[in-house]
């Protein structure tokens, strides 16, 4: 009981400090890097929800962001459409791509899927770039509005920006929560630990992993809409295969599979990077072997680290000696096959 | 028609530099079952160290690539030891994801140490050769029978020696291997050196038409996956067979559908491919 206090506690002062964020620190450069890591960590759980509930490594999530980001991009500048109006319509667009693209290649598994994701989002990111005539290609997209008033709201100002980011990270966040402590979270769960066994106790593995898929694109594609509103340019480089190695680096840090993995990852990496601006492109010299470290000693990341350690001191103090194995600590930690 | 036939050259060009990529990459996957993404960067790696044998220390190319061949193929080994060795157990998701940290380091490496900007590699077979009315650059040539030449050795290599047998019994049955005593991490660090010496290999051979760049790789290693699938992951002849299906697809169709789209072809045709036969061309039975 104490320690749901303690959580709820926690998460509530989080949110307070999100909050008032704005008000502490007086510097617009911290609220830009901040709004835009909240930005990142909506595109990081879509990646979280596919790869760390369901097993499967998808490599087209930066594809999907950058649909996200062109949709919002081309209707608000070329059809010149409001805000409000564009941003469902862009999550429209990239839900029913990611439900082509989920129906077809979620019938592969393990290494197909990987490679296959990573062909589609080389495929988006090669469309992008070569159809000038609708994205303009190289030279980008640019004067993308900033979303518009909403009644007596109104988001030109770097605050309100904030604001609204933080609004969605937070539905995110809370859409992940329900999902996770319901029986199609347990599903998920379970077809990650083992497909086979998961259809042989009825479990309509199909139809979870497409709904899966297709809520995490979606995600992908309301963070890419946020980041083309808010950096008001957008290029084909947010397709790039790289987008989606940064989506990783930040999760597989926090903690794959786990609730608020994105969260601590994201922020650790970027107010990271932001300490480290002298490396600059060298930055992954670095955060690589961090992350290959990360997977080989402990694959749930700070969060999923931190949580078998609580555990561990816990049985400590119950005075049960038995340490605990890694195969507890990690229920879904699974033998390869093959 | 001469267009069709010169056309046919560069995707006998192109086919032989993908299926050395390939080769490597299906090797590792048939012994080991795991997708080395890090593999365009070992093929990055073979280029700037060919590279810099020439220009820093003015060796011949052929010694220059030997160089590449060993020290690629140690990075490799060096990569199973401290990476893949102890993820033997994880789920698949694990080390296609440490191949990826891998990827990024290295290819910040080589930023770091050669810079970013693109480098021409100098060769000695800059000629330009005349037959049958057609004209062919030597070092063309030279890709293509390296190529042929490293393929039939390395056949030979595994279908005649003893120690190519215990690569292609761990392939089929690790457990087994274990069993009749072979000496399987042994055989897994050979693998891995030879995996690495094909592409210092292939991105040493293919340099001097392309361009030396820290992002090199991506593309190739891509196609190489594509390949792969395309010939069966884990089956030498198919990887072979493969890498040239998508050389002459690829400079077919830059001619005759799309120069703009032609990379976009290797991609397309898996997509096919996997969405017709989700176990990939040629799998066999398993999963």
């Amino acid at each position: 009981m104490a320690k749901i206090l303690n959580k709820k506690i926690i998460i509530s002062a989080l949110i307070l400090f999100a909050l008032a964020f704005p008000y502490i620190t007086q510097n617009d450069y911290y609220l830009h890097v901040m709004t835009l890591s909240f930005i990142w960590m909506i595109g990081v759980y879509g990646l979280n929800l596919l790869a760390g509930y369901t097993g499967y490594l998808s490599l087209a999530h930066a594809g999907f962001f950058a649909i996200g980001a062109y949709s919002l991009g081309l209707l608000t500048v070329k059809a010149e459409m409001n805000f409000w109006l564009a941003l469902p319509l862009s999550l429209v667009i990239t839900a029913v791509i990611g439900f082509f693209v989920g129906i077809i290649s979620l019938r592969t598994k393990e290494h197909f899927f990987a490679i296959y994701t990573l062909c589609v989002g080389y495929i988006i990111y090669l469309i992008i770039d070569k159809w000038d005539s609708l994205t303009e290609g190289v030279r980008g997209l640019i004067g993308i509005p900033a979303p518009a008033n909403l009644g007596p709201l109104s988001f030109v100002t770097m605050e309100a920006h904030y604001y609204l980011v933080l609004f969605f990270l937070l539905l995110v966040v809370l859409i992940m929560y329900r999902i996770v402590h319901s029986l199609s979270g347990r599903s998920y769960i379970a077809i990650r630990n083992s497909e086979d066994l998961a259809l042989t106790i009825g479990i309509s593995t199909m139809k979870n992993k497409l709904t899966v898929f297709v809520l995490s694109t979606v995600f992908a594609g309301l963070s890419g809409a946020l980041y083309a509103s808010f950096i008001r340019f957008i290029g084909p480089d947010i397709g790039s295969i790289a987008i989606v190695f940064d989506f990783l680096t930040y999760l597989l840090i926090g903690g794959i599979g786990t609730l608020s993995g994105p969260i601590v990852g994201t922020i650790i990496i970027v107010w990271l990077s932001q300490q480290l601006q002298f490396l600059q492109d060298y930055r992954m010299l670095i955060f690589g072997p961090v992350l290959t470290v990360l997977v080989i000693f402990y694959p749930r990341g700070i969060v999923g680290a931190a949580a078998s350690w609580n555990q561990k001191r816990q049985a400590k103090n119950a005075g049960n000696r038995r340490p605990l194995s890694r195969t507890e600590a990690l229920p879904e930690k699974q033998v390869k096959e093959g | 028609m001469e267009i069709f036939i010169q056309q046919l050259f560069n995707g006998l060009t192109i086919g032989s530099v993908y299926t050395l990529v390939a080769l490597g990459l299906t090797l590792v996957y048939g012994i080991l079952h795991i997708s080395n993404f890090a593999h365009g960067a070992l093929y990055m790696m073979g280029g700037y160290v060919t590279l810099m044998m020439m220009t820093k220390y003015g060796l011949h190319y052929w010694l220059a690539i030997f160089v590449s061949i060993i020290v690629v193929g140690l990075i490799g080994v060096l990569m199973e030891r401290l990476v893949f060795h102890p993820l033997q157990e994880a789920p698949p998701i694990h080390d296609m994801i440490a191949a990826i940290g891998i990827l990024l380091f290295l290819e910040a490496f080589a930023q770091f140490v050669w810079g970013a900007e693109y480098q021409s590699m100098p060769t000695p077979y800059g000629q330009v050769v005349q037959i049958f009315g057609l004209t062919f650059t030597m070092q063309r040539l030279l890709i293509i029978f390296g190529a042929i030449v490293v393929m039939v050795l390395l056949y030979i290599f595994l279908k005649k020696t003893f120690i190519g047998s215990t690569i292609i019994a761990m392939s089929q049955d690790r457990e087994g291997a274990n069993l009749v005593g072979i000496n399987t991490s042994k055989v897994v660090m050979l693998t891995f050196m030879i995996s690495g010496g094909l592409a210092a290999l292939a991105a040493s051979l293919s340099a001097p038409i392309n361009l030396v760049f820290p992002g090199m790789g991506q593309l190739v290693i891509l196609k190489a996956f594509v390949i792969i699938i395309l010939g069966g992951m884990g089956s030498v002849p198919g990887a072979i067979l493969g890498g040239y299906i998508l050389g002459f697809s690829e400079s077919l169709g830059a001619t005759y559908i799309s120069n703009d789209y032609k990379d976009i072809i290797a991609f397309i045709l898996l997509v096919i491919i996997l969405s017709v036969k989700p176990t990939g061309l040629f799998s066999k039975g398993g999963h």
